[in-house]
């Protein structure tokens, strides 16, 4: 479906126009902070509402690109300005500019210096973003995918903690590394295709020699991005380092471009590497899992062990995508989204009581129920929708994943089930000792509930975790298209290669 | 005795140009005396600005010109452009440096313009003897021009270990010469490449290219003939500095793509394992030994030896597609290389430049302009999206990958990787970092102008990047008749 009007491309660049109008701001400091914080909310608003009619005028029935927009760009290279989503990348599209609303929101008091520049990088950011998931063109795909690395390392590097600039440098390495070994497998396949066209090599038959060496290029960007185990350990210090907006954006939406990634590039274009890797991708989930769980049973800072969290649950996500099943991967996209909230919605609720006490030691805290109520409820909503509790969001995706982890693997599936029995461990921990127990310290007694601004930026996650828990086939229904089309390309290319099964390859 | 036609001559127009308003500049500044630099300065640009329209305005047709020592072609016109304009934009950076640190003299603009026509006749090169006298003409003008701040130590010092640095390494060039004479009978490429056609060289010849390529790796700073270059970006006057950085360098890589593609083409098989080396360690070099710098015209030296590790990529792989990522790679370095100059003129204290590279803290506070112009071309350096930097690098790496030399495109992407680390510090530094004090202002209309036309060209280069891209196209292709 070609639509007369670029929504896509609208979509993208709005935000970028916005900064562009803050970049402009002259006058008193006060005054263009102001002006700074209005634009950003406006434009973002804007961007979302945006992409709520694309959303609405959505069409679930079919698993073809929709919304595509072509135009040349570099013709004599055959690199085309090519944009367009299906089912698997409409909701990221939408978690990234819901999530930017959040972030300006969130920031309104809290960031104090510099406002004018914070704002600037979270409208680039979300555009950056919104281009990624939109791309139908690897250069294009490229320059969004890498172009995020130059705002978050200035988010984390400007407005972050103490150790800032070493994680800003992690982030950025560690992220180029994986990066741009994928650069090289694009160019390769650019030889192969004859262009760079996304869709293209979607239906291509490269040769399996040649699959395992793309497929590993590929694996090393998003691996990093995802992080999956043991390429994980810039993420703690990110997330502890980086603004509360800063880690929203990172743990919401920068980690699923890994999964995205999987999704979109690594299944449909090496199907016969994928088989052949998936014991490897199998064994690390699973190693993220219980592993990273663990770990995040003994952090003394909330972040922290919201970050280690965060891969154990990327963990099962990438479980979910490689049994190429229609439930592990509808669920790994669901889990995706319900992560994109639910961490996003937990790292608000640690900046809250940051932006009080300004620490995130979990011994500092304690009996937080008494006085702040309303952030009690809220907290232990985020909490158990992070263990998957039933009628919330990560239930959906938790389950689905375990339903296909057992069509493909008996082992994965039961040892699998067992980290999620340590997240529920790690996270009631995390409950008990910073809301319930008596208060000891004077400035925690004093401590304030929840502002009206800050239960505005609560308000619409907590309702969209329950939308996904309670009715999830919302979200279900459009991706379903799209997700059986990629299984049977990939398992269609496996027969025809000569290839078992998938179910029987992987390991038992 | 063969007679000299005016149509013979006529392939030579920009640089009979270039050499007679050297020499018309010359004899105004003698007659006009010291208080006249500023104009020469200007006519000097103006001149260059002309030679440029004359050059653009013969076309990129192939001409072969002074009894087959001359070639104009399109690839000869793109390299033109870029040394033109780098050496137009360096007069300029200089006037107000000169000024203030009371150097102004006439001389400085003529021996850029006889510098400028060294490397307009080295990019036109067609023949040993040809090329050996404009790389000449070059260095000689060169050597004087690094010792111009002649009352410091330090800049006469980079003007010595030039002249003998470079010396030796023109001794190994035309040694190298004489052996491809003694062992093809001719200097002509033309009929070198007539010679060779079937592959078929002989130890000695092999011997005397490598000669060649050596004197041509001093010359582009490819490691290990890199050894000067650290010094003399130090010591050297910086708008020489700048000046040193782009347009001998892109003269030097016209001459060393034609010297290897032109006459010596079929034995690519042959040169490719040098040119693979002294890419590669250019690479690791660049990228390593820049980490602990702290001065900042080391860092871009160390730098610009990375830079020229990665251009050498496009010519290891020796296509088409290679050469013209070479192209591509020097235009955008051309223009990121001039403006990080153009930044690194603003960092004066009270008067007087101040060169380490901390005393960057905190200039997005300060300037948040200039902070924010170095931001891009830092990042563009680091070959981040969607600077100009990625698509030169992409573009490199994409030959590489065409002519399979995976390992190379590799190496060439970890390095790169690397080099990321040393030009994020000084985002770093300007970002994240206190500020240590103030650099001095106004910065000078002509610095503005510079600094807003880089950054524009290289932020926005995504936009349209398709003139520079046919452009490149047509000139590679000039080198690959058929």
């Amino acid at each position: 479906m070609t639509s007369g009007f670029p929504y896509l491309t609208v979509t993208t660049f709005l935000p970028l126009l916005g900064a562009v109008l803050i970049l402009v701001l002259r006058g008193a400091p006060e005054a263009v902070a102001r002006n700074a914080r209005w634009i950003a909310l406006w434009t973002s608003l804007a961007t979302f509402v945006l992409s709520l009619f694309i959303w609405v005028n959505f069409d679930p029935t079919t698993s073809d690109f929709q919304f595509v927009e072509q135009s040349d760009w570099v013709p004599t290279f055959n690199i085309a300005y090519h944009m367009g989503i299906d089912g698997i990348s409409l909701f990221f599209v939408l978690l990234s500019t819901f999530l930017t609303v959040l972030c300006v929101i969130a920031s309104w008091i809290s960031v104090t210096s510099r406002v004018k520049e914070y704002m600037i990088a979270f409208l680039v950011l979300e555009t950056l973003m919104v281009g990624m998931f939109c791309a139908l063109d690897f250069i294009v795909f490229y320059m969004f995918f890498e172009g995020v690395l130059i705002p978050m390392f200035l988010i984390i590097g400007i407005w972050g903690g103490p150790r800032r600039v070493y994680a800003s440098f992690k982030f950025f390495l560690y992220t180029l590394l994986g990066s741009v070994l994928m650069l090289l497998a694009i160019l390769a396949i650019y030889f192969e295709t004859g262009s760079t066209d996304i869709p293209t090599a979607m239906a291509f038959n490269f040769p399996a020699g040649m699959q395992k060496w793309l497929w590993l290029a590929f694996f090393a960007s998003f691996a990093v991005k995802v992080p999956m185990w043991p390429v994980h350990t810039w993420l703690p210090d990110a997330h502890v380092e980086a603004p509360t907006a800063g880690s929203v954006i990172l743990a919401g939406v920068l980690l699923k471009m890994g999964g995205y990634g999987f999704v979109r590039f690594s299944l449909p274009m090496f199907p016969l590497a994928t088989a052949y890797f998936t014991p490897l991708i199998f064994t690390l989930s699973i190693v993220a899992i219980i592993y990273t769980s663990l770990v995040a049973l003994a952090q003394d800072d909330m972040k922290k062990l919201i970050a280690y969290s965060s891969v154990a649950h990327m963990g099962i996500v990438t479980l979910g995508i490689f049994t190429i099943t229609q439930e592990g991967l509808q669920g790994a996209i669901l889990q995706m989204l319900s992560h994109g909230l639910v961490s996003s919605a937990l790292f608000l609720v640690v900046g809250v009581v940051y932006d009080r006490l300004h620490t995130r030691e979990i011994a500092r805290y304690g009996g937080l129920a008494d006085n702040m109520p309303k952030y009690a409820f809220v907290f232990m909503l985020f909490m158990l929708a992070s263990v998957g509790l039933p009628g919330t969001s990560g239930f959906v995706g938790e389950f689905l994943v375990l339903v296909g982890a057992f069509q493909v693997s008996t082992w994965g599936a039961f040892l699998a089930t067992t980290g999620i029995i340590l997240s529920a461990a790690y996270m009631l921990y995390l409950y008990r000792r910073v809301v319930f127990g008596v208060i000891t310290r004077a400035d925690v007694r004093s401590m304030l509930d929840l502002s009206p601004r800050e239960v505005l930026v609560f308000a619409p996650i907590v309702a969209l975790v329950l939308w996904m828990g309670l009715y999830p086939s919302s979200f279900l229904k459009p991706m379903q298209p799209s997700v059986a089309n990629l299984i049977d390309r990939v398992e269609g290319a496996q027969k025809a290669a000569g290839l078992p099964d998938a179910t029987v390859t992987a390991v038992r | 005795m063969p007679v000299v036609s005016v149509p013979t001559i006529l392939p030579a127009l920009p640089e009979i140009l270039t050499v007679c308003s050297a020499m018309a500049l010359l004899m105004l500044g003698v007659f006009r005396g010291e208080g006249s630099t500023r104009l020469v300065s200007w006519l000097a640009v103006l001149a260059l600005v002309l030679v440029l329209a004359v050059a653009l305005a013969r076309g990129g047709d192939r001409q072969i010109g002074l009894n087959g020592m001359f070639i104009t072609d399109g690839f000869a016109l793109f390299m033109k452009v870029l040394v033109l304009i780098g050496s137009a934009v360096s007069i300029v950076m200089a006037m107000a440096y000169n000024e203030r640190e009371r150097i102004a003299r006439f001389e400085f603009p003529v021996l850029v313009l006889l510098a400028t026509t060294g490397m307009l006749m080295m990019i036109s090169a067609n023949d040993l003897i040809s090329l050996y006298i404009g790389l000449e003409l070059q260095s000689l003008a060169l050597y004087v021009v690094a010792a111009f701040k002649r009352d410091s130590a330090q800049s006469t010092e980079a003007g010595l270990k030039y002249f003998v640095l470079g010396a030796l390494s023109s001794g190994m060039l035309l040694y190298g010469c004489s052996l491809v004479y003694g062992f093809a009978g001719t200097t002509n490429f033309a009929g070198l490449a007539a010679m060779f056609a079937e592959g078929n060289a002989s130890i000695g010849l092999i011997i005397g290219i490598v000669f060649v390529s050596v004197g041509l790796a001093f010359k582009v700073s490819a490691v290990p003939f890199h050894m000067w270059t650290p010094d003399v970006y130090e010591g050297a006057p910086t708008p020489v500095t700048a000046f040193f950085s782009v347009a001998p360098k892109i003269a030097a890589m016209a001459l060393f793509i034609r010297f290897l593609v032109e006459p010596f083409g079929a034995l690519t098989a042959e040169w490719r394992q040098i040119i693979w080396f002294i890419s590669v360690a250019s690479m690791l070099l660049g990228a390593f030994a820049a980490i602990n710098q702290r001065n900042i015209k080391r860092l871009m030296a160390y730098s610009s030896i990375g830079h020229v590790g990665y251009a050498l990529i496009g010519l290891a792989a020796g296509t088409e597609t290679g050469i013209q990522g070479v192209l591509i790679y020097m235009a955008i370095y051309l223009f990121m290389n001039l403006g990080t100059f153009t930044v690194i003129l603003c960092m004066r204290r009270d008067g007087r430049m101040v060169e380490a590279i901390d005393d960057l803290s905190g200039l997005a506070k300060t300037q948040p302009a200039l902070a924010l112009a170095l931001g891009i071309f830092m990042f563009s350096m680091a070959g981040i999206p969607p600077l100009a930097g990625f698509f030169s690098k992409v573009w490199v790496f994409l030959a590489a990958i065409h002519a399979g030399l995976y390992v190379l495109a590799v190496i060439g992407v970890v390095t790169s990787v690397v080099g990321a680390f040393y030009y994020i510090r000084i985002v770093k530094l300007m970002y994240f970092d206190e500020a240590k004090g103030v650099f001095d202002r106004p910065i000078g209309a002509e610095m503005q102008a510079i600094l807003v036309v880089s950054s524009v060209v290289i932020m926005l280069f995504f936009v349209i990047p398709g003139p520079l891209l046919t452009s490149a196209e047509l000139a590679a292709a000039a080198l690959f008749p058929g």
